[in-house]
């Protein structure tokens, strides 16, 4: 994993892996404690982080050798705004997915074991946006900081 | 995964000793916990006052955990810290589980 930039602007590469994915978040999200972003947004980004990063993972490099994302993160005084880019698969259909939450409220067995992560990223960024340019996935999120 | 289980008169409190259960940690934590809940008291407590980081794929496996469990088991959720607390709201999976705030009192008036 590198880290270039600035404190308030850097780009982080890493080849993509389960545990690439922790050191990722744990280096942004110390990044963002540093810089002043409050507890309860850092734990929204860190989470909406893993689950774009875990898609990537297990779905874009689900068969590739070519497994590098790329993560930029500038931190301005009233908003965050995160882009990430790999060369894996693109999102079926080349949309966002829809995100609806799972059904929750059957019996048991029923219950879901996964579906969750498009639904958390799309509640809890302020904006999510997808494009597929030069045959690589272009996923932006921002989100709002809390007044000051 | 770190899971240690302790038992209480009639609970099996399961401790988890890491910080995050992940997309890294997610099939390991599951098959520990059918380890783990596979005997002793049939109302079992997962103690995640240790836990910081949960992200969908450990919430799959929370949820699998207690799918798996067999017969008149149960299992309820205690010490959710901040960021795991949020995601168990925002997917209304706090609806599914019962969840103690607070694992000291439970411990005490399960042996007490």
């Amino acid at each position: 994993m590198t880290l270039e930039g600035t404190l308030t602007d850097f780009t982080l590469t890493a080849t993509a892996s389960e545990l690439a994915v922790r050191d990722t978040l744990l280096a942004v999200r110390s990044r963002l404690s540093e810089r002043g972003v409050c507890e309860d947004t850092c734990g929204s980004v860190e989470l909406v982080m893993a689950e774009a990063l875990n898609n990537i993972v297990e779905h874009a490099y689900a068969t590739d050798q070519e497994r590098d994302f790329l993560l930029k993160v500038s931190i301005k005084p009233d908003r965050l705004c995160l882009h990430l880019c790999d060369g894996g698969a693109p999102l079926p259909g080349l949309c966002l997915p829809q995100g609806n939450l799972p059904d929750h409220t059957g019996p048991r067995d029923d219950l879901p074991e996964g579906g969750f992560g498009w639904f958390l990223i799309r509640d809890l960024t302020e904006r999510v946006a997808y494009e597929r340019r030069d045959g690589m996935n272009h996923l932006t999120l921002e989100f709002l900081r809390e007044a000051p | 995964m770190d899971l240690q289980s302790t038992y209480h008169n009639d609970m099996n409190i399961i401790t988890v000793g890491e910080a995050r259960i992940d997309a890294a940690a997610a099939i390991r934590f599951k098959d520990r916990m059918r380890d783990v809940t596979s005997q002793g008291p049939a109302h079992i407590v997962l103690d995640l006052s240790n836990v910081t980081f949960v992200d969908s794929s450990g919430l799959g496996a929370i949820v699998a955990a207690m799918k798996q469990l067999s017969g008149e088991r149960r299992l309820d959720l205690a010490g959710l810290t901040p960021d795991v607390a949020k995601v168990f709201r925002l997917t209304r999976m706090d609806t599914v589980f019962v969840i103690h705030d607070d694992i000291i009192a439970l411990k005490a008036r399960a042996t007490g």
